[in-house]
């Protein structure tokens, strides 16, 4: 009990120091994150527009400034001229509450994300970091719940069905995805021992959580690309089903705030993944040993930071360019039955670990690669990967099992010949195609003989 | 006791918004307008909690109430649609008298326990959060209040698998897939590529509006079967009959088309 108490102790609280931090220089540095969010979102949408452009073989916007720089600041003013149009059906405080929530609440999780190291500003020594608190990582759970209510309200209030469903599937999506975000990241809390973004990047100062918690990571990449309604999970806006989702009858400056918040919530869920994973404001490992540090820390940290952010938002864009919309029924599949499950398994082994290097498994220790484990933790890892066989060997075999009665029922199925009636027909259920060997050699390309009959054919 | 400046400020900014949203949800008409009011006065008690140091509590308060159980509410309202007009019925004979006999003796409970409560000398937040906010509730939940906490929890996990056990149905055969729809569709051997899509026209499409067969009679399968029980189903005769106007206007009608119109004029 002694043990846990002196452990808490240290680690509860944030270790940035707002101490030296008066109140203006807290109002000017909201001020600064409020306009990185919005340069930022600026830059990605070209980004976004370029890079898929570059994935489809075609330019992409290149008119508007250099580059096609100023593309999105055209299309926001045009955006903004745009008539707004509020339909009869709607119900009038919500349909103008909700496009307010959805934008606002984007911003606020951003206060706890640590973008930097301790730096002088305007005379006072102070974090590049809004503000921490004991339970930072969950206010953006908690700030992503509220946020919710945007989208729910914007569907309802429409009086419109598109909408109203729309927004009921967006909101399911984003609530079951929550869940398995906070497991994943329990791993990280537990490693860490504490939920303060700035002790969390200080913790990682020997080893990125990306390594041990690397379960974690792919499950929050996996929950983040489904908790900011984005490809390939885009169902709330599904177009071929639901026309636009729950933005249907929304235009104008209205309009703009939920494109708004989408784009910031997707920086806010990166920056998060940053922290928790990638160290933060941290030096890459190679870089950090240059000079004792010195491309470490402070205003540097700022950099690495926007880096590893920008590669998140890479990786957005990426699978906008190469994945397909998934059904609605696999992706909540996906989340109940594969991801929350494991995740819950995942987390109790980390607990296991994470006891066996407190100590509270035994204290003798083996030197292994010139660090020492705790003899408990190896343990723990050899039963866990030896778990881990068998549920592979198991389920290798019922695999094989089935792929045989497969088979089997196969072998049961009729034989048909497709070319019987002179023309190639499909097997209708029960049969089976016999392919003739013949239609394998006549696919070959054939030897040219007569040069006049290609000719013809270009 | 003093309270500072910031935080006075917020308490007569965020308590006013807390009161209007209890009073919503107690007087609005709309039953979504009531859901939202409680979800505010939710959120604004969860930042009351985080401005007097409980941040894990304010933070959960949030997280669990509005955003997670206040948003089934909503769910549930917006898809059955409940109206205030529904909940002025009076289904059992009696019920409100025995409601409000209940209330009031609840009330009179509570009330006799509250007022009895001895409160012993405080021991100031310093102390409470001495190894950090979160550490101290864990303390508290999973050593102090272990057994209520874990009974607690037990209890709830009844009521929701029993909620569980009374909503579901045993399938008696299995579910068909898409992949069994359309087997048995091509077995049958009609509507083999699925039924026909409802009218889309020259200057108009709607679902309540039939396709056309080839030879100009509606499609009547192209139909919602809910639609045609609500008898919600358009009429093609207009929108052909315009289609035929704009054909005849640009010289493009067939000569059938033609020679009717020819025998209308004369």
């Amino acid at each position: 009990m002694s043990t846990l108490a002196a452990l808490a102790a240290t680690t509860d609280n944030p270790v940035a120091d707002f101490g030296d931090t008066p109140w203006w220089l807290s109002l000017v540095k909201a001020l600064l994150v409020f306009v990185f969010l919005l340069i930022n979102t600026l830059l990605v949408i070209w980004f976004e527009r370029r890079v898929i452009g570059r994935m489809q073989q075609r330019p992409g916007p290149n008119r508007a400034g250099p580059f096609g720089l100023l593309q999105t600041l055209a299309d926001g003013v045009k955006l903004a001229l745009k008539e707004d149009i509020v339909p009869k059906a709607a119900d009038k405080i919500m349909f103008w509450a909700a496009p307010a929530i959805a934008g606002a609440m984007a911003f606020v999780s951003f206060a706890i994300i640590p973008m930097g190291g301790t730096v002088w500003m305007f005379g006072h020594k102070t974090p590049l970091q809004l503000t921490d608190t004991p339970i930072a990582t969950l206010l953006v759970l908690a700030v992503a719940g509220v946020g919710v209510y945007g989208i729910v309200l914007a569907g309802w209030s429409s009086g419109s069905t598109y909408p109203l469903l729309g927004g009921l599937r967006s909101s399911a999506q984003v609530i079951s995805y929550e869940i398995a975000m906070g497991l994943a990241l329990v791993a990280v809390f537990l490693y860490a021992g504490s939920m303060s973004t700035s002790q969390i990047v200080f913790a990682q100062n020997d080893l990125w959580y990306i390594v041990p918690a690397f379960f974690s990571f792919v499950v929050y990449v996996i929950t983040m690309v489904g908790e900011t309604n984005r490809l390939p999970f885009d169902l709330a806006e599904g177009e071929g089903e639901l026309t636009g989702g729950f933005h249907t009858e929304y235009s104008s400056l209205k309009f703009a705030m939920f494109f708004l918040g989408e784009y910031v919530n997707m920086f806010t869920v990166s920056a998060l993944a940053t922290t928790l994973f990638l160290g933060g404001p941290a030096a890459p490992p190679g870089i950090a040993a240059i000079g004792d540090g010195m491309l470490n820390g402070g205003w540097w940290g700022l950099l690495w930071f926007v880096v590893k952010l920008w590669l998140f938002m890479f990786f957005f864009v990426w699978l906008r360019g190469s994945l397909p919309r998934v059904r609605y029924d696999q992706f909540m599949r996906l989340g109940w039955k594969v991801l929350i499950p494991t995740t819950l398994v995942w987390v109790v082994m980390v607990a296991f670990i994470r006891a066996a290097e407190l100590g509270f498994l035994g204290d003798s220790k083996v030197s292994l690669l010139g660090r020492d484990f705790p003899r408990a933790t190896l343990f723990i890892i050899a039963c866990i990967a030896l778990a881990v066989l068998v549920a592979a060997w198991f389920y290798d075999n019922h695999q094989v099992k089935r792929r045989a009665e497969l088979e089997e029922a196969r072998a049961m199925d009729e034989e048909i010949d497709p070319f019987a009636g002179g023309h190639p027909v499909p097997p209708l259920p029960g049969q089976r195609l016999v392919e003739p060997p013949l239609a394998l050699s006549a696919a070959r390309p054939a030897p040219v003989t007569d040069s006049g009959s290609e000719e013809n054919r270009g | 006791m003093t309270v500072g400046g910031a935080e006075s400020a917020l308490f007569w900014i965020a308590g006013p918004l807390a009161v209007a949203g209890a009073l919503a949800l107690l007087f609005a008409r709309k039953a979504v307008h009531a859901a939202v009011g409680m979800a505010t006065a939710m959120i604004v008690l969860g930042i009351f909690y985080i401005a007097q140091q409980a941040e894990f509590l304010g933070v959960i308060q949030i997280f669990v109430y509005s955003g997670a159980v206040m948003m089934l509410f909503l769910f549930v309202i917006m898809l059955i649609g409940v109206d205030s007009s529904d909940s002025l019925v009076e289904t059992i004979r009696g019920q409100r008298w025995a409601g409000l006999l209940l209330a009031a003796g609840l009330a009179a409970i509570t009330i006799a326990g509250i007022g009895k409560a001895a409160f012993g000398t405080p021991r100031g937040l310093a102390e409470a959060n001495k190894d950090g906010n979160v550490s101290g509730a864990a303390r508290l939940i999973f050593g102090d209040y272990v057994w209520a906490f874990e009974a607690t929890s037990a209890l709830l996990i009844t009521a929701a698998l029993g909620a569980m056990l009374l909503a579901h149905r045993e399938r008696l055969t299995p579910k068909a897939t898409q992949a069994d729809w359309s087997r048995e569709r091509i077995r049958s051997g009609e509507n083999v590529a699925g039924l026909p899509a409802p009218g889309v026209y020259a200057r108009h499409n709607a679902v309540d509006t039939p396709a056309l067969l080839p030879d100009g009679s509606p499609a009547e399968l192209s139909i919602s079967r809910v639609l045609r029980a609500r008898g919600q189903v358009g009429t093609t005769g207009a929108l052909t009959q315009v289609t035929q106007e704009i054909e005849h206007e640009v010289g493009d009608e067939s000569d059938e088309q033609a020679t009717t119109r020819k025998d209308d004029d004369a």
